[in-house]
């Protein structure tokens, strides 16, 4: 019992993440008389977030490496407006389209990069101006004018759904399969962790704490594809955001570029000291937020299967939220994909649960104001208690 | 019987997890210099701390008397209203204020919100006369050095009309002259019944000025020493703080010394920000094979820039010169180049240079040389934590497990844990920056342990030190340098404390 105290103890910012996106869920859930957890609404709540979500994963290795990136929504807008030029007006396949956008966010993303990484200009300067120069580009390019349609293919990415190969009628059969597997996966890789650690003597859970977790999170997982299952199965734009996610995750936990990242955000010194070519790892940050920025405007203009001038405003701020609501540090070096996305989804669900009970526009903005403001203080108010 | 002016009785401050203090009792008579001492981690600083309020009343227990009565500080103002002020460590100066901001900050001087500057100049020259520092009031902190600058944190002190000053190694980054400075104005200001209680590692300073001495070990009081009645020597000191008679304080080594391995010729190094103010001056140095090889020289000497400029060119502009190992010319263009030849540097600033503060031990050690654990540049964890396991056996580091975090440990920890890092990285050659600095005794000698066996495993080590006896005591071969230049060369038999000042203070 006394290492579960402790263990909870020194874990406690991820387990309050989960749990305080659990008491959102159930709190909207209730006020909401059950509209939240309707599968239409579901679908539509990942759908609605999506492009947020895939800035917050960009914006959270920003954030660890000490950076901040306020030209994200310009950026998104501005590719977006590119992507319909070439698809729109131009009659560009569909891939090579893509291709290209996601190019150009490269390219955008290593403009302000060389300026923060060589240049030693504040990354929150360079993206504010990147905030202007490419919102003013959006604008031009687009002469003020929405446009659109997509081709079909292109507007799938975000609305379409991965099709039922196992044939169900009344209920999405593939998508109750792959939560089954997921679950499979889920709970190897947690015993395989488990195993590890034993070996090593580190402290582990106890057994049944670990099983309790397990069917915990079965549960979840299973319920969860139901609810999509008995609507209209998996978007395609999860099965994005779950590569997405598997890929940070990884990059940012088991390689060496990742190591790099957080020992520059920790202490950029050090890390110099230590061999990491801190430059190149901030530019290369830069670059990534720029291609990630690309495929949000791109999934957005998927969405409204048009590109706008106003596309993106706003969101550089939600992303950043997002990041810190889910447990990164405003010192840089601390923070993980799964917390980013944990706050964005806590964004997410309260956008949607306000709505649903009617709260207007104006006073949600106050509300999730708030929420970051608690989120922190939490953070802050647990550290100095650890210490 | 001398009066007392403060009395500390059964002081106990536990920890999440840690008694952190048991039971201390320390008394302080009036106009007498106090020192305390004791490995790191024996509670010297938390007792200070204990008593200025920086831990406020009832989140310990025991009881504080001061000029005989009963104190329950809540904060820092409380005890300094009542003329007990503690200088920290790290100094606490605004370095782009000025001189007498810094010294009335908190405090200004004026009235209604508005500062009067007359006054606050007037004060500050006298304070500054007081302490014996020749600068401006105007002059902006960050353009004084170090030892001036703890004058200054001294003045403000003086400016609270202080009785009980409370210094937290106030020598540690000071170099010889401006300790003694220091030392000197303690002593002037005991002849004014100002009292002072001392934390320090120096025995040699505290055996020159204390009158008494107060040992602590693992937060329990072992002794108080009267140095006047008593005849006190710093063995007998370090007995009591460590427990143990230590015989020897350098271990001895039998290493056989090979060939030059590492050389380095007419190394010239220009300031990193003043392109026109060359820090090092066409050095030639060379390392054998084996040897420890002592840098001596006060601190601004260009020890730290000549090591750097090394290091992968981590320090200065306009570099030129040659650098060569087993006979043959490399090129260190930047650190990882630096590590790939064979090269390591263990930095003088733990904190700021040496460690990832919110990362684990674990992976504090593998950082320099991710190459070796992983495949494809995917880390692989099992053999780190191999790795950092048996770092953690072999260097005796003291923790909870290779999972903490290095913010928590001691600094002789901290400092295995980055010696760790960079044997880890397979050197031939070990540049150690400062390697013992505000580390205890007993560290200091599993330190000097580990030097031995790095060379006994054939590794060189390049000592830099601003501690005389430890470069006596290490050392095969002793540089010495000045401003920026190699003003002597010794063997570790010939040199002596006074034939290295001799070459410091030449030109």
């Amino acid at each position: 019992m006394e290492t579960l105290k402790q263990m909870f103890k020194s874990n406690i910012r991820e387990y309050g993440m989960v749990i305080a996106l659990v008491s959102i869920v159930l709190f909207f859930e209730i006020v909401s008389n059950g509209v939240l957890l309707q599968p239409l609404n579901v679908t539509n709540l990942i759908q609605q977030n999506s492009y947020i979500l895939v800035l917050a994963i960009g914006m959270l290795l920003v954030i660890v490496a000490f950076q901040i990136d306020l030209s994200v929504g310009s950026m998104a807008a501005f590719v977006g407006a590119i992507s319909a030029i070439l698809m729109v007006d131009n009659h560009f396949g569909v891939v090579p389209g893509i291709l290209i956008s996601l190019l150009i966010g490269g390219l955008a993303g290593a403009f302000q990069g060389y300026w923060v990484a060589y240049f030693k200009i504040p990354g929150f300067i360079v993206t504010l101006a990147g905030m202007l120069i490419f919102r003013g580009l959006t604008m031009t390019a687009l002469e003020g004018q929405s446009k659109g349609p997509y081709p079909e293919l292109f507007q799938k990415m975000s609305n379409g759904f991965v099709p039922d190969i196992l044939g169900g009628t009344t209920i999405h059969i593939t998508t109750l399969v792959v939560g089954v597997i997921l679950t499979l996966i889920y709970i190897y890789i947690e015993l395989d962790h488990r195993k590890a650690k034993q070996e090593y003597n580190f402290d582990v859970i106890p057994m049944q704490f670990l099983v309790a977790k397990l069917v915990f999170v079965g549960v979840a997982i299973n319920w969860f594809m139901y609810l999509l299952a008995s609507y209209k199965g998996i978007p395609n734009v999860l099965i994005l955001l779950f590569i997405l996610i598997v890929f940070y995750t990884f990059i940012t936990t088991k390689t060496v570029v990742g190591r790099h990242i957080y020992a520059l955000g920790g202490n950029e010194k050090a890390a110099k000291l230590s061999g990491v070519k801190t430059k190149r790892i901030v530019f290369w940050v830069f670059v990534n937020m720029g291609v990630l920025a690309a495929l949000s405007g791109l999934v957005f203009a998927a969405r409204l299967n048009a590109a706008t001038p106003k596309a993106g405003t706003g969101f550089e701020l939600d992303a950043i939220a997002a990041c810190f609501i889910g447990g990164a540090s405003t010192a840089g070096g601390i923070g993980v994909v799964m917390g980013a996305i944990i706050g964005g989804l806590v964004m997410g669900v309260m956008n949607n649960g306000m709505s649903l009970i009617g709260v207007t526009i104006d006073m949600q903005q106050t509300i999730k104001g708030l929420v970051l403001l608690l989120a922190v203080a939490f953070d802050i108010y647990t550290k100095s208690k650890q210490s | 019987m001398e009066d007392v002016i403060l009395e500390m009785i059964n002081i106990t401050k536990t920890f999440p997890g840690v008694k952190a203090l048991n039971n201390v009792n320390l008394q302080v008579q009036k106009g007498e210099i106090h020192a305390l001492v004791g490995e790191n981690g024996a509670g010297k600083s938390t007792l200070m701390k204990v008593l200025s309020g920086v831990y406020p009343h009832g989140s310990y227990t025991g009881e504080i008397h001061y000029k005989g009565k009963l104190c329950e500080f809540k904060d820092i103002k409380e005890s300094e209203k009542l003329g007990i002020v503690i200088i920290h460590q790290e100094l606490a100066l605004i370095p782009y204020l000025s001189i007498e901001e810094n010294i009335f900050l908190g405090n200004e001087q004026g009235k209604r919100g508005l500062i009067d500057w007359h006054v606050t100049t007037m004060r500050t020259k006298k304070l500054l006369a007081t302490v014996g520092l020749k600068e401006l009031p105007a002059t902006l902190v960050t353009n004084i050095g170090v030892g001036k600058q703890q004058l200054v944190e001294i003045a403000k002190a003086l400016s609270k009309e202080v009785e009980l000053l409370i210094l937290d190694e106030p020598t540690a980054a000071l170099n010889e002259d401006d300790s003694n400075n220091l030392l000197d104005l303690l002593v002037e200001f005991k002849k004014q019944g100002i009292s002072s209680i001392i934390i320090s590692h120096k025995l040699n300073e505290i055996s020159r000025i204390a009158d008494s001495i107060t040992v602590l070990r693992d937060g329990a009081t072992i002794e108080t020493l009267n140095v006047k009645e008593d005849h006190i020597t710093e063995d007998r000191i370090i007995k009591g703080m460590v427990g143990r008679e230590l015989t020897d304080r350098y271990p001895k080594r039998d290493v056989a010394i090979g060939d030059i391995i590492f050389e380095v010729k007419n190394w010239n190094v220009y300031h990193h920000l003043h392109s026109e103010r060359k820090v090092i001056k066409n050095i030639n140095f060379h390392v054998k094979q084996g040897e420890v090889v002592g840098i001596a020289g006060l601190m601004g000497s260009g020890r730290t820039e000549l090591a750097m400029s090394i290091f992968g060119r981590s320090y200065g502009q306009k570099i030129s010169g040659q650098i060569y190992k087993n006979g043959k010319e490399i090129y260190l263009k930047d650190v990882s180049q630096a590590i790939d030849q064979g090269v390591a540097y263990v930095t003088e600033d733990r904190k700021q240079y040496g460690l990832i503060l919110n990362d684990d031990i674990k992976q504090n050690i593998t950082l320099a040389n991710l190459k070796k654990i992983s495949k494809n540049s995917v880390i692989d964890e099992n053999k780190e934590i191999v790795v950092a396991e048996k770092s953690r056996q072999q260097m005796n580091i003291k923790c909870s497990s290779i999972l903490q975090n290095t913010v928590n440990l001691s600094g002789g920890n901290q400092q295995k844990v980055i010696l760790s890092k960079w044997i880890f990285t397979e050197p031939d050659i070990l540049i150690l920056d400062e390697p013992t600095r505000g580390i205890d005794v007993g560290a200091k000698f599993e330190i000097y342990n580990i030097i031995n066996n790095l060379v006994k495993d054939g590794k060189s080590i390049v000592l830099i030190s601003s501690e005389l006896p430890e470069i006596l005591g290490m050392c095969d071969r002793i540089y010495v340098m000045s401003e920026g230049n190699i003003t002597g060369e010794l063997t570790g038999k010939e040199a002596s404390q006074e034939k290295i000042m001799k070459y410091v203070m030449s030109k």
